[in-house]
């Protein structure tokens, strides 16, 4: 008998253990091959209510979400900060409440404050999934990535993954250190000392500042994107110089294990942290992780809406008894 | 009366009921231009595995076939959990116009062919959906029949009615049926 899925929220990857994680790949397994049906849609969450609470600018984590809600048919409202009564000043705890009233089941948060899907989902009954909350977390990232690192290369465990870019600034890089320490592989940062956060060892990971020392052996090469606001900034001189110091391209490869692959959350800058022909190589399962990425959150909405019927029905057990 | 872990069709019953089976889906079904068999998730995937062998050796026709899984279709599925060793469903044939054999181990409340139709409609149009079970029960909740029946069991209620194979995994060649007290299932 397997336990269910014992959480009522998505918060962050430090709230999951390997059952949980393990879960979730599972369940996506299924949901990839739905995806790939002539009829890409099945009734599981008829009548359900997806809100996707965007106060960040999100394409593909919102299509994502949009089409993973979608294909299981809930409901899915889509809010995003322009354009909402978010701009005209209202706080997060008000334009919680009042989607609250509306009586959704599952809201999905994107915000740039760390910490504001925690803060919603106390005040709130309702399902909440972080989207992405500033320089914190991205689970629903992290599971996708581990989805097609498994599918790549079989397993979780055992393999050394250099995360290299922009890390002060990357949820990515929090959530998939997390998750693959949970794992037993071990993670290296890479960037320069400008772009690496303080403290950046108690997250578990080797810190690297020369590509070629973080890149030798590994067997997953995951690079962040290089945002353009912090181009010629005090952090970075020149994106001429970012590419030639921390630019990956196919001559890195040699320095990899022979079955490494190459990831990108995307949008990718190709040029600057990745070059093109590699992105485009037969190494990289970038696309691969877009499709992912689909599947994956059909399985986290599918496994917490579940989990509330059943949290629900043991309480109404528990008092009825 | 059926007593607990009573064998209600040994292995030897179970080919010979599929066998018949066999030869009443060639009779029944000549002159479709396409038939294909699918089996659901995973009583029936062993004997649709089987009809479709004995029609090769028979009629030396090979149909195409088919696994669904109808866990995301099922009308409790919010409370039904995920079973881990259910695999995905794969059609890769087309369904449009095709006369589709739906293969199950048992049929009882009909809730699970009524989920597996809606599925198989995602798939396409079928010409004409047919049902053959290898266990028909009393007990539907639905109006559902089947085409072809291998053996009406009478099945007390509080039991389950399985179809497994002899000794761990088979292919369908050493399947029985059990009945059991509900709730004794190891």
């Amino acid at each position: 008998m397997s336990a269910g899925f014992r959480h009522q929220h998505l918060l962050s990857i430090a709230d999951l253990d390997q059952n949980d994680v393990n879960q979730i790949l599972d369940a996506a397994e299924l949901f990839i091959e739905v995806s790939r049906r002539p009829v890409r849609k099945v009734p599981t969450l008829r009548g359900k209510t997806l809100i996707n609470m965007f106060f960040e600018a999100s394409t593909r984590t919102r299509t994502s979400f949009e089409l993973a809600g979608k294909r299981l048919s809930a409901d899915v409202v889509n809010i995003s900060s322009s354009g909402s009564s978010v701009s005209k000043g209202e706080s997060l705890l008000d334009t919680c409440k009042t989607l609250e009233a509306m009586r959704p089941d599952l809201v999905v948060i994107r915000h740039a404050a760390s910490g504001a899907p925690q803060f919603v989902a106390k005040r709130v009954g309702c399902s909440v999934i972080n989207g992405g909350d500033g320089a914190h977390e991205h689970p629903t990232q992290a599971l996708l990535d581990a989805f097609a690192i498994r599918k790549s290369l079989g397993t979780l465990s055992g393999l050394k993954v250099a995360i290299c870019g922009d890390i002060t600034h990357s949820r990515v890089a929090r959530s998939n250190a997390a998750l693959l320490n949970l794992f037993g592989s071990e993670v290296r940062f890479c960037a320069p000392h400008t772009l690496m956060p303080r403290h950046v060892e108690t997250l578990g990971v080797k810190v690297y500042h020369e590509l070629e020392a973080a890149l030798r052996g590994v067997d997953v090469i995951m690079l962040l994107r290089l945002q353009k606001e912090r181009i010629e900034g005090p952090l970075v001189p020149s994106l001429r110089e970012y590419a030639r110091k921390y630019g990956v391209s196919q001559k890195h490869l040699e320095l990899a294990a022979a079955r490494a692959i190459v990831m990108h959350p995307g949008p990718m800058n190709r040029g600057v942290e990745i070059n093109a022909a590699l992105a485009d190589s037969e190494r990289s399962v970038i696309l691969d992780q877009v499709e992912a990425g689909v599947a994956v959150r059909m399985a986290v909405l599918y496994l917490l809406t579940k989990d509330l019927r059943a949290l629900t029905a043991t309480q109404a057990a528990s008092e009825a008894g | 009366m059926t007593v607990t872990g009573e064998v209600v069709l040994d292995s030897q019953a179970v080919a010979r009921v599929i066998r018949r089976m066999a030869g009443e889906l060639i009779e029944r079904t000549r002159g479709c231009a396409r038939v294909g068999l699918v089996g659901i998730q995973r009583g029936g995937t062993p004997i649709a595995a089987r009809l479709a062998q004995l029609v090769r050796e028979t009629d030396g026709r090979e149909l195409p076939l088919g696994v669904l899984d109808i866990t995301l279709y099922r009308d409790d599925s919010a409370s039904a959990l995920l079973d881990p060793k259910v695999g995905p469903s794969r059609i890769d044939w087309q369904v449009q116009d095709c006369d589709v054999v739906l293969v199950d181990d048992v049929l009882h409340t009909g809730r699970t062919v009524r989920a597996a139709i809606d599925c198989l409609l995602d798939y396409g149009r079928p010409r004409r959906i047919w049902l053959a079970v290898l266990c028909d029960r009393a007990g539907r909740q639905l109006p559902i029949a089947a085409d072809f029946v291998g053996q009406t069991v009478e099945v007390p209620d509080g039991f389950v009615l399985d179809v497994v194979a002899e000794g761990g995994d088979g292919d369908g060649a050493r399947l029985r049926a059990i009945a059991q007290q509900a709730g004794d299932k190891p």
